[in-house]
């Protein structure tokens, strides 16, 4: 099982659709809802999303530690995990 | 929040962006979303900062991203729609072809060297009154202070920068 972290805004539309997509498929997921954290919780996630999306944009899916998928890209994402 | 306040705001967001010449995202539900987010935003930070962008929470490091954001216009010749997809192309709009992810442009722009020339521009006008340009849309006025919202796209008086 591939463990999927999904870094995503609690308000934005395509982070949404990319909840729907993995939910679509089945496939389990951790999810941030960056815009909901405050403090150093945020600075600490925020470095997180940096290191792998240095622009900071939502969504940002890491798929074990391996790879990065920026952005609702679908093909990206059937690649990325084997659907 | 209402999704009763979504709707009228959605209502009232195409209308202008119709008269306006832009166009919405076909898609009413994804555009709702956004709305719901515009909402969200407006009540925790007092504007509307881009529902798909991380906010600061302090108006002038935000101000960039502030829907419509000053990346809308060069997205939509782009890639036919602006970053969070509320606006689109009148391709996309139709049904013609859907929306794509944009990536994120800000922080890519090369910045104008607007500051070094500003003393040199006041008084270029021959009536002597400057220029004023909405960074969203591009609107220009001459007058002696920026309007309190664009005429166009409806940007706060601080989205205007001295043209000449």
């Amino acid at each position: 099982m591939k463990k999927i972290k999904l870094y995503a805004l609690s308000t934005c539309g395509w982070c949404k659709k990319t909840r729907a997509f993995l939910d679509d498929h089945y496939v389990k997921y951790e999810y941030e809802y960056v815009d909901l954290l405050t403090g150093a919780e945020r600075d600490r996630v925020m470095s997180e999303v940096k290191r792998w999306n240095p622009r900071l944009s939502f969504p940002t899916i890491v798929v074990d530690d391996t790879e990065v998928v920026v952005g609702f890209n679908e093909d990206r994402l059937r690649e990325v995990l084997g659907l | 929040m209402s999704s009763q306040e979504a709707q009228k705001l959605y209502e009232r967001l195409k209308r202008e962006a119709e008269a306006a010449g832009y166009y919405l995202n076909p898609d009413v539900d994804f555009v709702l979303d956004l709305m719901e987010g515009l909402l969200t935003n407006e009540k925790r930070y007092g504007y509307w900062s881009c529902p798909c962008r991380l906010a600061e929470g302090v108006r002038e490091k935000d101000l960039g991203i502030i829907c419509p954001c000053d990346y809308r216009d060069a997205d939509l010749d782009e890639y036919g729609s602006c970053y969070c997809a509320l606006y689109v192309s009148e391709e996309i709009a139709k049904g013609e072809r859907k929306p794509q992810p944009v990536p994120e442009r800000r922080g890519t722009m090369p910045k104008p060297p607007v500051e070094k020339h500003e003393e040199e521009l006041v008084g270029f006008t021959k009536s002597g009154i400057p220029v004023w340009r909405c960074k969203v849309c591009g609107y220009l006025c001459a007058r002696p202070q920026p309007p309190l919202k664009c005429p166009i796209c409806k940007a706060d008086r601080d989205r205007f920068e001295r043209f000449a």
